[in-house]
């Protein structure tokens, strides 16, 4: 059965819609958290600004004690509530997705970290570009993903399953041009490198949103389209 | 299970063990060659070992849960377009179903929604009810057990029934699980011994009561009795175990004791329960009917109706909302 957002909120316990309502509302602020650490770290990169750099690497800290205590949040729930049918889906697909965003906020903080190594050796920025495309791309991904989470908008959550593709394919092909400016140019080596492990960690960021999207198809439909294509995961969403 | 496989684990090496001690006693006065190359005997095995350590990803559907379909069982019990009528007013109305052969089946629905009702009529415990009405028909084995020539005290040795609250007779603890041999006419003792032994050992009661047999059953606990209960039940062999609310009126650890013994029992028995415990359905059974005003709302494999029901009432009941 399809559920929507007011789902959560008919229970004969008062206490526990609160609980359950309380978890969405956790993690979506954890979600801006992590969104707002992507976006930070990024500018951090493009503007050679390591002070927002060091202040990435500092808020990640907070993310991973949000991680822990929705976490327990959900464990509570598990042992006191015993939440079946859609409530036990939204538990499970709450958990998952904590450690998807704090695993999206890890790969920030080591942006941050890239970027101030890159701002300190101060040389003209190459390759930026790229990032910079595939960064707003991919933070958008996790914006929308989030978003899917907050409205149980499987067609959102649809989108962001086939704009990872679409990063996978951005991503090799800065690859290409990065690789590219190391043959013309043995001497950017070491800083193209740290180019390349910066878009790395921003395709990591697309994986993760992705599988945040296929948990909001998990929670609504309860279907488990992990590990399936985006093509797969709109023929079954079509055909229910 | 667990036990036997440690077992096993264990015991590998000591036999390797023990084979590699042999030819290297043999072999003591011979040269270093020869040791070595059982040593290098020794490995070819173990690399055989690592082989095995390969997952089989199907061995992880455990439990069967998730492979179980309706379509794919035998049918034990078929209950075609039921309607039953107390009096006037109608309680069940139109149900269709089959009851999957040694399988468990729960019924979970509010207080008044007909399980019960459906539960009794399966041996018709319903024919004592006055003004009670059955239409439709309800077939075990190709044939109705509502049509006038059915012996019911026979359907009833065939469909055995335990109630909610234990109902033990003011006898002797094995007086009361022989008491349905005895009624059938089988007094001979060895043959009465066996089968207390054995209805007792399988409703996991023996270890308990097997040093007071003849003392009387209304000394036993509550769990002990109702298990007791189940015991006389199974002793007369039936085909079909109708459970309506067996552990409601147990301790936690009674009930656990009931639901393993359900567990237990249903490789010989078709089980059906009746239960007002949403997570004991989820913990014992494997298919699970839905019922809510006398009507069959969904029936289906238990994993599928406690995670993603298809019906809103069902959602709705088993995540304690109001519609």
């Amino acid at each position: 059965m399809e559920i929507t957002t007011e789902t959560h909120s008919h229970h004969i316990s008062q206490q526990f819609n609160n609980e359950l309502e309380d978890l969405k509302t956790h993690l979506l602020a954890m979600g801006g958290l992590v969104e707002k650490q992507v976006q930070d770290a990024i500018y951090a990169l493009t503007e050679g600004d390591s002070a927002v750099a060091e202040e990435v690497r500092a808020n990640d800290r907070n993310i991973n004690e949000m991680q822990i205590r929705i976490d327990e949040e959900c464990t509570r729930i598990l042992a006191r509530r015993q939440p079946a049918a859609s409530d036990l889906r939204l538990v499970m697909a709450v958990t998952r997705a904590t450690s998807d965003l704090e695993r999206i906020g890890d790969e920030a903080s080591k942006i941050a970290r890239h970027a101030i190594q890159l701002a300190e050796e101060g040389e003209p920025p190459r390759g930026y570009i790229e990032t910079r495309h595939i960064g707003n791309h991919v933070r958008n991904m996790v914006k929308d993903a989030l978003t899917a989470f907050a409205r149980f908008d499987t067609d959102l959550a649809l989108k962001v399953a086939q704009e990872d593709k679409a990063v996978d394919l951005e991503y090799r092909s800065a690859m290409r041009a990065l690789v590219t400016f190391m043959m013309e140019d043995p001497r950017s080596i070491s800083r193209v490198l740290n180019i390349i492990w910066v878009l790395r960690a921003l395709e990591r960021i697309g994986d993760h949103a992705d599988n945040i999207a296929e948990y909001v198809i998990y929670l609504v439909k309860g279907m488990d389209v992990r590990h399936s294509s985006p093509e797969t995961i709109e023929q079954r969403l079509s055909n229910d | 299970m667990e036990a036997q496989a440690e077992n096993k684990v264990t015991e590998a090496p000591v036999a390797t063990g023990a084979q590699t001690q042999d030819p290297a006693n043999n072999a003591t006065g011979s040269s270093m060659t020869d040791t070595q190359n059982v040593t290098g005997s020794q490995g070819k095995p173990a690399a055989h070992e690592t082989k095995s350590h390969s997952i089989d990803i199907s061995s992880m559907n455990r439990g069967e849960g998730s492979s179980l379909s309706l379509e794919q069982e035998t049918t034990c019990l078929d209950v075609r377009n039921m309607d039953l009528f107390y009096g006037e007013k109608q309680a069940l109305f139109d149900v269709n179903m089959t009851i999957p052969k040694q399988r468990v089946t729960a019924f979970i629905g509010p207080s008044g929604c007909g399980k019960s009702t459906l539960l009794r009529s399966l041996n018709r415990m319903n024919d004592l009810v006055d003004g009670c009405r059955i239409t439709g028909e309800i077939n075990m084995e190709g044939q109705n057990i509502y049509q006038k020539n059915v012996d019911v005290a026979e359907l009833r040795r065939r469909v055995g029934m335990v109630f909610q609250k234990p109902n033990p007779f003011p006898k002797s603890i094995y007086e009361n699980v022989a008491y349905g041999l005895r009624i059938q006419g089988i007094n001979k003792k060895r043959t009465l011994d066996e089968a207390v032994e054995w209805a007792l050992r399988s409703a996991a009661l023996w270890d308990e009561v097997k040093d007071r047999l003849h003392e009387s059953a209304l000394g036993m606990s509550g769990g002990q009795q109702q298990r007791l209960v189940i015991a006389r039940t199974i002793a007369v062999k039936p085909e079909v175990l109708l459970l309506d609310e067996p552990a409601s009126a147990l301790d936690p650890i009674s009930t656990l004791k009931i639901e393993e013994l359900i567990y237990e029992l249903k490789d010989k028995f078709t089980i059906a329960i009746v239960t007002h415990n949403m997570q004991q359905a989820a913990r014992v059974s494997d298919y699970t009917a839905f019922m809510y005003m006398g009507n069959l709302i969904e029936f289906g494999n238990t994993d599928m109706l406690f995670t993603n029901p298809k019906e809103k009432k069902t959602e709705d009941y088993i995540t304690g909302r109001y519609g």
